[in-house]
Order: structure tokens, then sequence, then C-alpha cells
């Protein structure tokens, strides 16, 4: 970590009235909020709340229809490399042929020339994050070879080797073993104390209100945002979920199996 | 043995085809393997199809053939990435109707003309023994020219290709990336018109490439195998072609055919995952 350290700086992120969508339909409407320099943040919201879309807007893969996104006070694509992202794994072709040192190097292609090769530091750090990742091992592997979790762990690693100041994760906690989610969540505590800012989307509102120090709910627009105590409450998951979360003591559950409006 | 190696280069039209047939092999099985990993198979074949009335309007004009076949495949290239690149319909669904609609222009220009059947066979089969100085001094160029833009924007491709998600986020010219790949792959697909013809150049893109998938687990070392595939497959199958006296284009995609299917029996992915 000694190297990642110094050269962390945290960055605020402001979204502006944001609208956006597809083929003329808006998700998402009018949102406006701000996260801190540092801020830990959990993205909580039922199945076409505007989550994943949320995310693409604010690493530029889809265009805003107006409003504007700015990281540290300067719009989006000022900074070429300061946001990691790390996709929902369904969209890699896990069959390209290339290892998984290869793919934790591009992670390093941001902060190189055109025609620059990657250099012995950006093997180093790359091999480092893959240790803290604890996929160390696998280096020389496919990348068809991993299992589930093991992808994540790549992903992760490149996001790691980017030395982002904003790492946005999009449902990092679907779909991997307990053992993997657990990694990722210290790997996000551990970024969290260097000061990067974190965003994560999840469908787990037990784990956004124990380990998260932000919670935003959204269903197309921001239903709450504040400290987990401030948003669990039962009016904001009934306006957010509807009838699809239940309160019982201190557990949440939200019932998935019938999302009233899912839409992708 | 030594003669039966040598002989055919006793004639110097020959030794012009098996230059050029080695050209467009390494040539074709390198650009291949970007259209097997991003699964443009179809574009290639159709690319193949569209340059037929740039032919054509050459041959009208009395002008260069392939350079005729040069432009219309850029033309149509280009056009593809402009009907596709909003999303607004699906790239093979641009692919479809452009390279059907090129195709027709070019079957009903050639139609007019009474004299063309010879010329024709030869731009739909291949004419590896009929390449001239200046082809051959053409091929050459245009090899070392997109050799170039792969080897100058190796690390971008790859990323394009692989990951376009990174790829916008470390803010590369995406488009223009997949412009150029297209225009890449115009190019190449007009080039290998003399050795394989129009009706078997998707074979040469995508076969060696296909090959080395199979037998290699990085990218640089599939477009090392694939080049070397292709470069054998055009020597033996000149070689086949030569000596039995069948056409060259149909000798060389049957010998990638059958490296192919070597690779595929023994592949270690294959079995990996036959096996587990």
């Amino acid at each position: 970590m000694e190297t990642m350290e110094n050269l962390t700086i945290s960055a605020q992120l402001d979204v502006e009235n944001i609208e956006a969508g597809y083929n003329g339909e808006s998700v998402l409407n009018k949102i406006s909020f701000s996260v801190p320099a540092g801020q830990s943040l959990a993205v909580v919201g039922p199945n076409g709340a505007g989550k994943s879309t949320l995310f693409k807007v604010l690493v530029g893969l889809l265009p805003v229809r107006s409003g504007t996104v700015k990281i540290h006070g300067k719009p989006l694509g000022y900074h070429l490399d300061c946001v990691a992202y790390v996709p929902q794994r369904e969209v890699i072709d896990w069959k390209f042929p290339v290892t998984v040192l290869d793919v934790v190097v591009m992670g390093r292609f941001g902060k190189l020339k055109w025609l620059q090769k990657p250099r012995k530091e950006d093997l180093e750090i790359a091999l480092h994050s893959l240790d803290q990742m604890g996929i160390g091992d696998l280096a020389k592997n496919s990348i068809e070879d991993l299992s589930g979790g093991q992808q994540q762990r790549v992903f992760l690693a490149r996001a790691l080797a980017q030395n982002p100041h904003i790492l946005l994760l999009d449902e990092p906690f679907t779909g991997v073993d307990a053992s993997t989610q657990e990694t990722t969540m210290n790997l996000l505590e551990e970024l969290h104390r260097q000061g990067v800012t974190t965003m994560v989307s999840t469908h787990d509102l037990n784990m956004a209100a124990t380990r998260f120090s932000q919670v935003l709910l959204i269903n197309r627009k921001i239903i709450a945002y504040g400290k987990p105590q401030e948003v669990f409450t039962p009016e904001n998951l009934q306006i957010g979920f509807g009838g699809q979360v239940l309160s019982m003591h201190d557990v949440m559950v939200v019932d998935e199996c019938c999302p009233q409006d899912e839409l992708r | 043995m030594i003669e039966f190696i040598t002989s055919p280069f006793t004639y110097s039209f020959m030794q012009r085809g098996f230059l050029a047939a080695l050209l467009v092999g390494v040539l074709c099985s390198v650009v291949g393997v970007y259209i097997v990993l991003r699964g443009m198979a179809f574009l290639g074949d159709a690319l193949a199809h569209a340059i037929l009335p740039g032919v054509a309007i050459a041959y009208l004009l009395g002008g260069n053939l392939i350079l005729g076949a040069f432009v219309a495949a850029i033309a149509v290239a280009i056009g593809i990435g402009f009907f596709s690149s909003e999303g607004t319909i699906k790239e093979d669904t641009a692919i479809g109707i452009l390279f059907s609609a090129a195709f027709a222009l070019g079957v009903a220009l050639i139609s007019s003309i009474r004299t063309y059947a010879v010329d024709l066979s030869h731009i739909l089969f291949g004419n590896v023994l009929g390449v001239s100085t200046n082809d051959l001094i053409f091929t050459a160029i245009l090899t070392v020219i997109i050799l170039g833009i792969v080897a100058i924007n190796y690390k971008q491709f790859m990323v394009i290709s692989f990951d376009p998600i990174l790829a916008t986020m470390i803010r590369l010219p995406v488009r223009f990336l997949r412009y150029l790949l297209l225009v890449m792959l115009g190019l190449t697909v007009v080039v290998s018109i003399q050795t394989v013809g129009v009706g078997l150049a998707a074979a040469m893109l995508v076969t060696p490439a296909a090959s080395a998938y199979l037998l290699t687990r990085r990218l640089p070392s599939m477009m090392i195998v694939s080049a070397i595939i292709g470069a054998i497959s055009s020597m033996v199958g000149l070689y086949i072609s030569y000596y039995i006296n069948i056409a060259s284009g149909s000798a060389i995609v049957l010998t990638a055919t059958l490296i192919f299917l070597l690779a595929f029996a023994f592949s270690p992915r294959r079995s990996k995952i036959t096996h587990s």
C-alpha cells in the first residue's frame, strides 16, 4: 500500500441536474447530488431505478441529455484517468486471448503515451495490485480459466492499478462467493482510509447500512441521501421500493422476485 | 527433391506469384486476428463482395482495377461505420444492406460489359500467376503500411477489442480506431483479391486467425502463429496448384482449412473444454 498512499488525491464529485436514458426514454430525471472527497457511498434502489445508468453517466459511457457531472470541479473528460470503473462481469469477453496480468496492466494504459510500452513500474504496480486482491499466483493464467470471484478480483486489481481518485463499482456483490465479497469490502475500506472516493451500487441493503458512511437511495430520482440511519427509514423504503421491502427488526429484506418496474 | 521445390521458380511469373501470395497470406492472417476476436467475419466477407462496383467502374473508365476496388472498399467501410455508429441500426444489419447493395450495383455494371468474363473470374477467384511487377510493389507497400498501423496502434486496438468501456474511460478515440480497423480490413481485402479473389478473401482473413486462436493464449503469440499459418497456407497452396494444376486461390484456402482442422483437433482450448 505504501506506494499508493501518497499518490492518492481525493476527488469531489458533483452531479447537477442530470437527465439521461435510452431511446428517448428518461431513466434519470433531474438528479443532483454531491459526494464530498473521500466519501464511501452506497447506491441502492430497486431494479430499473437507474443505478447502472447513473454509473455509465459518471464514467462518460452514456451522454447526458442535460445537466453536468464535475470531478474535482472540472467537467467530465477533463481528467483522463482519475475515475476507475468495475463493470458488471457479463459485459466482458472472457475468451479473449489475454492473461490476468495483461488485463491488469491495461489499467496503466491511461498513463502511457500512444506508442509507449508498459514500463517496469507499470508491471510492478499491476503485480502488486494482484497480490492485494489475493490472486498474485494467477498472473500468468488465461482469463478464461477464472471463476466468477476471481474474474471480479482481476477487475478490482485493474481498478487499483489505475490509481484512481474515484472508484465506481457496479453490483460487485452480486453473483460472487462470500470470500470475494469480503475481499471486495476490505479493499473498499482500505481505499476509503486512503481517501479514495468510492461509490458502489448494491442490492444488499444490510451491507449498505453497515459498511458505508453514506447511502444514496434512488428510483429514477433521488429518494434520500445521507447517513444510513437517515436514509433507511420505513417511509423512504416505502417510497423507494414500494411493497418490495420488509423491515423486520434490524434486518431489511428486499423482495426481488417481483420488481415493480423492471426495465433493463 | 530440391528440384521439386525450386522448379516453379524458374518462371518469373511464378516468382512474383509466390511473393504476392506470401505477402497476402501474412497480411490477411494478422488483420484476421482482429476480425476473429471482434466477431467481424461477416464484415470481411461483405467487404470483399462490396468492392465489385469499384472494380467494374474502374474497368469501364479504363483505370486501375485495384485502385477501383480500394476506393469502393473504403467507401463501404466508412458507410457501415456511419450507419451503425449512433446505434441507430445494428452493425450487422448495416453490413447486410450495404454489401448486398454494392454487390448488386457491381453485377449490374458488369452485366453491361460484354468482354468482361475473363477478368471477372480473376476478380472472383484470384489470379496469383497474373500478378505484374507493379501489382507486387503495390501489394508490398500496402502490406508494410497496414502492418505498420497494427504495430503503432497495437495497445489501442487491444483495448477497444477487449474492453470498449475502458477504452472510452481512458479517452481513446474509439470511433476513429474503429474506422481505422475497417479501413485496414478494406485495404487487406483489396490486396487479397489478387491471390484468392473476392469469393475466398474472407477465408484467408478468418481461417488462419481462427486456427491461431485455438493454439495460443495471448494476443502477440496469436498474431505470430496466425501469420505463420497464413504464410504456410499460401506457399503449400501454390505448390499444390502448380503440381496438380488446380486454381491457386482454392488450393490456398483448402490448405488453410486443413491446418484449421488439425488445430481444432489438437487445440488445448478444446481439450480443456471436453475433458473438464
